[in-house]
């Protein structure tokens, strides 16, 4: 199980440290601009949640305002130190998550040797996670119409698991047609599409979304990439019970 | 060093599958729980994040 250990250990590690750095940066990045739509938000929907959710479909915006369903009665943290906290935690725990999937792929594919490799796994993980489903879905601020969540979930975890596949193929794979399924893996998902609302009609002002799109993007470039280097330095360092496993079946059999 | 398998080119050990499997596995149930869930708590305590990294939301 010393594997097992010393690589969680490293992702927690890493996805602490990285998840931190994520917090701060959107603190002064995407946050504000959060904050900013969720005043569009309240004010135009206001009348849409005095009254039922139920009644909605009067106007164009009837699909997401019925999907988009803030549920009253369920608990939210408050705004403020409160949500900064959950904000912050939930961030490391996504970060930790991303971490332990890095570093198991990292180590199935060869296991990363110091920061350069963790950089570049950064990096795919970059490509993987935010870039190639955000090319079908942008990132959205509250108050934005979408299509249901949960064809779009699908396609996202669809887009990330092709294009992660993709990437490892055309990184460790020689094979000419190996490297052309990789091709048609990153762009299929684009084909087929991403599930899009019926309109795009918005209160949240256009200006306000292109920065938050472009905030979203550089920070989580510098997440992954730090996250990525973390997570080489840190496994470089933890390795203990590892190094003995050259003809060490004792081992083996304690696993 | 135990026997590495055939199929792949990289040379993954069979000892690593189970570690790796697992640790993969418990990252993915993270950023599941965390980005994915429907529970309405855990989205609006996940709010801020899921907006900035572009998960799906609402």
């Amino acid at each position: 199980m010393s594997l097992f250990r010393n690589i969680v250990f490293a992702a927690v590690i890493a996805g602490l440290l990285s998840g931190l750095l994520l917090t701060v940066m959107q603190s002064f990045s995407t946050i504000p601009l959060i904050l900013q739509a969720e005043t569009f938000e309240t004010g135009g929907e206001e009348a849409g949640h005095s009254h039922s959710h139920e009644a909605a479909p009067v106007d164009g915006t009837a699909a997401p305002a019925a999907a988009h369903h803030h549920d009253d009665e369920a608990w939210m943290p408050a705004d403020g130190f409160e949500r900064f906290i959950y904000t912050a935690a939930a961030n490391i725990l996504s970060a930790i998550g991303f971490g332990l999937v890095l570093l198991a792929a990292a180590e199935a594919l060869g296991g990363l040797k110091g920061w350069r490799s963790g950089l570049m796994f950064g990096i795919a993980g970059f490509l993987t996670v935010s870039l190639a489903p955000g090319l079908g879905l942008p990132p959205e601020l509250p108050g934005m119409p979408a299509a249901e969540l949960g064809p779009r979930q699908i396609w996202w975890i669809s887009t990330a698991l092709a294009t992660a596949v993709a990437l490892g193929l055309l990184a460790y794979s020689r094979s000419a047609i190996l490297a052309a399924v990789a091709i048609v893996l990153l762009v299929a998902p684009h084909l087929v599409g991403a599930p899009l609302p019926p309109s795009h009609e918005t209160v949240v002002p256009v200006d306000l979304h292109a920065r938050f799109v472009n905030a979203v993007y550089a920070t989580n470039l510098v997440f992954w990439a730090a996250l990525g280097v973390a997570a080489g330095l840190l496994r470089e360092r933890f390795r203990a019970g590892e190094e003995a496993f050259a003809g060490s079946s004792g081992r083996l059999a304690s696993r | 060093m135990v026997t590495n398998s055939a199929s792949t080119a990289i040379g993954l050990s069979a000892s690593k599958i189970l570690p790796l499997g697992m640790t993969a596995l418990l990252g993915l149930f993270i950023v599941g729980f965390v980005g994915f869930s429907h529970l309405e708590v855990v989205h609006n305590a996940a709010h801020d994040t899921r907006h900035s990294l572009a998960f799906p939301c609402h």
